[in-house]
């Protein structure tokens, strides 16, 4: 939002996917600034999920770019780097947290280790530092001292969901793509989730893609939204005014099937 | 120019799930408010008044017209603008009060208000929340807590000292004063005329007429602009 970043960390154009003759998704194409969090948000098998593996450099598309800026200044295409150089910036500049935690985390090793792990990826290499910072995240996710040397097999499911945007904010990412984070938690426990999360976005000015079909949560931490339909973008704005004014008739009936809480 | 300017504006809802069905509400609508000028907005409930403020804050889509709002030596029309356009817009130029409050699980009332001052120092803005509660007569007890579960009046004060703390040039106010009690009512008024002495322009919804009254400084019958259907 500032004058210092006029050009978008992210730019997509055209992204295609085809699965054999299946559609993935066709034509998606946006800008994403620092600070800024797009929600997609559709029905099951809309391509939400394709989208995003194909942004995090985690499936080729058939079609289109991604261009990321890097901390230099330059842009890149996410699909022209070098594999070594779409790892790299995978286990640094990026994010991605999984629904399902357990593809996320290291289930065997303890949460510490998980936390420390991607600070060595990136050439940490002393002890007590990567420890120490370990202790940190553990502590803005709200997660007990006594429990870093556990194992996140020990955790419930939504420490182990805390555990990992620890493991995946420890490294100071720009960008993180997140596959319905609280999907599949108690209400309780994802109140304090999005509420976790709203708060490290926001001080981190991250920018993020949220892939979720809840729209109270897409209120709660996006301000901008793109709804999807079978692969392709019907509608995108404003998180509240395509919520509020849905011009679309599929986004219409999404906003009118929802209770209202 | 003005800091609020709308010309030509036109707002019709196409409803899909019925049928296609068009609800024209506004045409031709156009206004402007100057620095330190309350403009209301008058017309009986379903007229489209709290369409106007929506539509002038983003919220709602704008079919037809101009919705330009100063910022700097430049305009922005809403009507057109980006989202992140209007991202910046509404944080640094455009507030907008409402009743209702959209209480965030976990997060306590100073914070609550404290976050509407996004670009602040934290220090800072916590400091400012703490004032507008005060104004609003929020005791201090509650100022920790989350709203979530307060009185409906608490959540409206809250909502209310929310929507006061930032200081944009543009405010919209939509029935501020709805169910508030005396005390609270006056310090509306007492804010409101604060904010335009500031020359900070207004739009407001204001159904009580003594409340209208002491801060109007032009009305607006919406009804002139009704769209036929």
């Amino acid at each position: 939002m500032n004058s210092a970043c006029e050009n978008p960390l992210l730019k997509v154009e055209g992204l295609t996917k085809w699965y054999g003759r299946r559609l993935g998704c066709r034509d998606v194409g946006f800008d994403l600034y620092e600070g800024e969090v797009m929600a997609v948000v559709g029905e099951s098998g809309s391509g939400k999920t394709t989208l995003l593996q194909l942004l995090s450099g985690q499936m080729e598309p058939s079609g289109g770019c991604v261009l990321y800026r890097l901390r230099g200044g330059s842009e890149a295409d996410v699909w022209r780097m070098s594999e070594p150089m779409r790892r790299f910036l995978f286990r640094t500049d990026w994010g991605y947290v999984h629904q399902d935690a357990q593809l996320g985390l290291r289930m065997g090793i303890s949460a510490g280790g998980n936390v420390g792990e991607r600070l060595m990826a990136v050439g940490w290499r002393n002890y007590g530092a990567i420890r120490q910072s370990a202790v940190d995240w553990l502590a803005r996710v709200e997660i007990d001292r006594d429990r870093i040397d556990d194992p996140p097999r020990t955790y419930s499911g939504g420490m182990r969901q805390r555990l990992q945007i620890a493991r995946n904010l420890v490294t100071a990412p720009r960008l993180i793509f997140m596959d319905e984070p609280t999907g599949g938690l108690d209400v309780s426990v994802q109140a304090r989730l999005l509420d976790l999360l709203r708060r490290l976005v926001a001080d981190l000015n991250l920018a993020a893609i949220l892939v979720t079909h809840d729209l109270a949560v897409a209120r709660l931490l996006s301000n901008r939204i793109m709804v999807m339909k079978a692969g392709e973008v019907v509608e995108t704005g404003l998180t509240d005014q395509v919520l509020d004014d849905p011009r679309e008739p599929y986004s219409q009936l999404l906003v009118s099937s929802i209770l209202p809480a | 120019m003005q800091p609020l300017e709308l010309s030509g504006v036109a707002k019709t809802f196409t409803m899909h799930l019925q049928g296609g069905l068009r609800l024209p509400v506004l045409r031709d609508l156009g206004f402007s408010a100057a620095a330190g000028e309350c403009v209301a907005l008058t017309g009986p409930s379903g007229a489209g008044k709290s369409s106007v403020l929506k539509l002038i804050f983003g919220n709602y889509r704008c079919d037809e017209g101009s919705i330009m709002v100063r910022d700097g030596d430049t305009a922005v029309d809403v009507a057109r603008a980006s989202p992140r356009q209007i991202l910046s817009l509404r944080r640094r130029k455009l507030g907008y009060v409402t009743q209702f409050l959209r209480a965030v699980p976990r997060v306590g009332a100073l914070d609550v208000v404290a976050d509407a001052l996004i670009d602040a120092p934290r220090a800072a803005a916590r400091e400012r929340a703490a004032t507008m509660l005060a104004r609003f007569n929020v005791p201090e007890r509650l100022w920790g807590l989350p709203p979530a579960t307060f009185s409906g009046g608490e959540q409206q004060r809250i909502n209310l000292a929310r929507g006061f703390a930032p200081e944009t040039p543009v405010l919209l106010l939509d029935e501020p004063t709805a169910s508030l009690d005396a005390a609270n009512r006056d310090a509306v008024v007492e804010l409101v005329r604060e904010r335009k002495e500031q020359g900070t322009a207004i739009v407001a919804i204001v159904h009580d007429d003594l409340v209208r009254e002491a801060i109007a400084d032009t009305s607006i019958d919406v009804t002139r602009f009704a769209a036929a259907a």
